[in-house]
């Protein structure tokens, strides 16, 4: 019994998560008639939410660290637009490369971010603020404002985004993959746990050891390399490129990881939850338009969803802070 | 922090106690600002020769004030150590209850009126939520009413536009007094307003106060959340104000009006010097950064540089503002140069 308790209170957020997400799916099942869990959508659910679920984990490390990334959705562009530029003078080229090039063009603008962070001490919200409209500059200036469309796009190149492997999209399939790194480093390696120490206090951490300034370089570089990635994999499943490339995605990523639970002041957060906020945001993107709900109604019914769960949380996490105390019988 | 001078005993040296150093009034950030507005304007003189005239400069006024009526109430928002990122959904919102309130048959002074109601209703929302929830930090708030915001202007206009406005109001965004337009002259009296709040009230020395520690302030008999609520209250109600001036302007009103405004809005007030770690900062250099941003957008668009390499500059500008200070206090330790070199050693 005790144990069951433990598990309830520790996992308070990720349960009350699956809770509403079972109750969303089964109201939508209803009013859609049958329409919403069937296999085939399920599939469309994940392929669309995959891009915003890989994008999630990064962000939620750089969150953990009491930071924050407004810049990935200029790196998205910049890193899609960079490679398909490449790829439009060089039909031939592989896939793998050009994703390699837009992982690389992400992991310099991340380090970029990085320096500005931990080296020049400038707040994170300013810094990637800052950065957003120089690589959203660059952007432009790199496509010369003009589009990259699906006919400067090679076949092997589209397929990424609509080929499988073993049956699952590969997108869903970079997306778990994705995950499970980033749960074992997380929670498994060293420096995973450091960005955590770093994010609970970065003083306390710099007097045991921790090289803090290291550690915050590292999570903005690999926000900024998981920042590529989703770029360019955007940029092959929308099959355009163009300077306005994912505006204000940064704002959904957020979104996904604040639902998921991790904590804006650093330090919380957890891999888990934040794949259970990112498919929450995606089972919303989807299920809107089966029940019907008009475009003009899809964004507020999504903020006020945003806020009332974030609400809901903090409700809850009182409540469960209250019973902790009083269990504890002072 | 380079600027607090300690006591043999530990203590704190207060401001006020530490009298006159004309080292410390040269290196303060308002000169590097006027600095900066120098250079921006020698530029813009020496690129493009129709700059340096006064019709001109009124003019290009015109263009960015709407921002500068939101940096005031944002820069004590930033103080607190808080953000608002609805304000320019709360501008979009406002403007477009206005607009269905005009096409609905309601004379237009009342629109406006309605106007300003819904963004102070908008403003207190935030405050509201953010005093009752203590542990929600305000940017994700706000970025969920954001969103709100914004979605609830698209169900009532959806991708409509409305327009035809009395011919009086579009005098606030295209009237003069004189030569100096209607909204310069507000903008001056805002600022002076803000400025006496700040600086010679109560309510300014309280928020400076809570900016460096909000459960100090508590403790000290400081009503806290009273002035978060107010102070985000009166952000939503600037907010629709810009949004009057903005419409005005336009001369119609469309959901996705504002769209990015709150990122320009918030890089004039950290440029300006007020720092968003809280409790730093003043409307002079507020004042200031409007302008040299304001200036610098104008002179550049006059000599045809695209809008794309004007957002680098911007960006870039930023970033070099808020770190040269950083620089500053660091370049003087030695282990600022070795940690570039190589690992700096471990302090015992």
């Amino acid at each position: 019994m005790n144990n069951i308790k433990k598990f309830f209170f520790s996992n308070v957020r990720e349960l009350s998560l699956i809770l509403v997400i079972i109750f969303i799916s089964i109201f939508v099942q209803f009013r859609s008639g049958g329409n919403f869990l069937t296999s085939e959508n399920i599939r469309d659910l994940f392929t669309e939410s995959a891009i915003l679920a890989i994008l999630s984990v990064g962000m939620m490390m750089v969150i953990i660290t009491a930071g924050i990334d407004l810049s990935i959705g200029a790196v998205m562009a910049l890193a899609g637009m960079i490679g398909t530029t490449l790829l439009k003078n060089n039909q031939a080229l592989s896939p793998i490369i050009i994703i390699l090039v837009a992982i690389l063009v992400g992991t310099v603008c991340g380090m970029i971010n990085g320096v500005l962070v931990s080296r020049l001490r400038i707040l994170p919200i300013i810094a990637t603020l800052g950065m957003m409209n120089v690589f959203r500059g660059i952007t432009y200036i790199v496509s010369g404002g003009g589009w990259v469309l699906q006919n400067n796009m090679s076949q092997a190149f589209l397929g990424v985004a609509t080929g499988s492997i073993l049956g699952i999209n590969n997108l869903v399939a970079i997306a778990i993959l994705i995950y499970v790194i980033g749960y074992i480093f997380l929670n498994y390696t060293r420096t995973g746990r450091q960005i955590y120490a770093v994010g609970n206090s970065e003083e306390s951490a710099m007097v045991s050891g921790i090289k803090t300034k290291k550690i915050l370089w590292l999570s903005y570089t690999l926000m900024g390399a998981i920042a590529g990635l989703a770029g360019i994999l955007y940029v092959c499943k929308f099959a355009a490129a163009q300077g306005e490339t994912a505006v204000g995605y940064e704002m959904n990523v957020i979104a996904a990881c604040v639902l998921g639970g991790v904590s804006i002041s650093g330090g919380m957060g957890r891999v888990q939850g934040v794949l259970l906020g990112a498919l929450m945001l995606g089972i919303l993107n989807n299920a809107m338009p089966l029940i019907n709900v008009s475009v003009f109604w899809q964004e507020a019914v999504r903020g006020l969803i945003i806020l009332l769960s974030v609400i809901s949380n903090a409700i809850i996490q009182r409540n469960v802070e209250v019973k902790a105390l009083r269990r504890r019988n002072i | 922090m380079a600027e607090q001078v300690m006591k043999s005993d530990g203590t704190r040296i207060v401001a006020s106690e530490r009298g006159f150093s004309f080292k410390r009034f040269i290196l303060q950030w308002e000169w590097m600002l006027v600095l900066m507005l120098v250079i921006v304007n020698i530029i813009n003189i020496s690129f493009s020769p129709n700059y340096a005239n006064f019709t001109n400069v009124m003019n290009a006024m015109r263009d960015f004030l709407d921002k500068a009526i939101v940096v005031f109430p944002m820069a004590f928002v930033i103080m607190l150590g808080e953000i608002d990122i609805s304000v320019a959904s709360i501008m979009a919102l406002s403007s477009v209850i206005m607009g269905v309130c005009f096409k609905s048959g309601i004379p237009m002074g009342t629109a406006i009126i309605i106007a300003l109601l819904v963004g102070t209703a908008c403003g207190f929302i935030n405050g509201i939520i953010l005093v009752k929830f203590k542990q929600l930090s305000s940017m994700i708030v706000t970025l969920a009413t954001q969103i709100i915001f914004r979605g609830i202007a698209s169900i009532l206009l959806e991708t409509n536009s409305v327009g035809g406005f009395p011919s009086w109001f579009n005098q606030f965004g295209w009237g003069k007094v004189g030569s100096v337009p209607i909204i310069l002259i507000f903008c001056i009296v805002e600022g002076l307003f803000f400025a006496y709040l700040l600086h010679f009230t109560k309510f300014g020395r309280r928020t400076y106060a809570m900016g460096n520690s909000v459960t100090v302030s508590r403790f000290s008999g400081i009503k806290t959340d009273k002035i978060k609520l107010i102070i985000f209250t009166v952000t939503g109600l600037m907010s629709a104000v810009a949004a009057v001036f903005l419409a005005s302007k336009m001369g119609s009103v469309r959901p996705d009006v504002a769209k990015g405004y709150e990122l320009d809005i918030i890089a004039m007030v950290v440029l300006g010097g007020v720092s968003s770690a809280g409790g730093k900062g003043n409307i002079l250099g507020t004042v200031l950064s409007i302008l040299v941003i304001g200036l610098l957008r104008y002179g550049l668009g006059l000599i045809n540089v695209q809008s794309q390499i004007i957002m680098v500059i911007v960006g870039a500008l930023l970033i070099i503002a808020v770190a040269i200070p950083n620089l500053k206090s660091s370049i003087g330790r030695p282990e600022f140069l070795k940690s570039f070199i190589k690992k700096t050693p471990a302090k015992n």
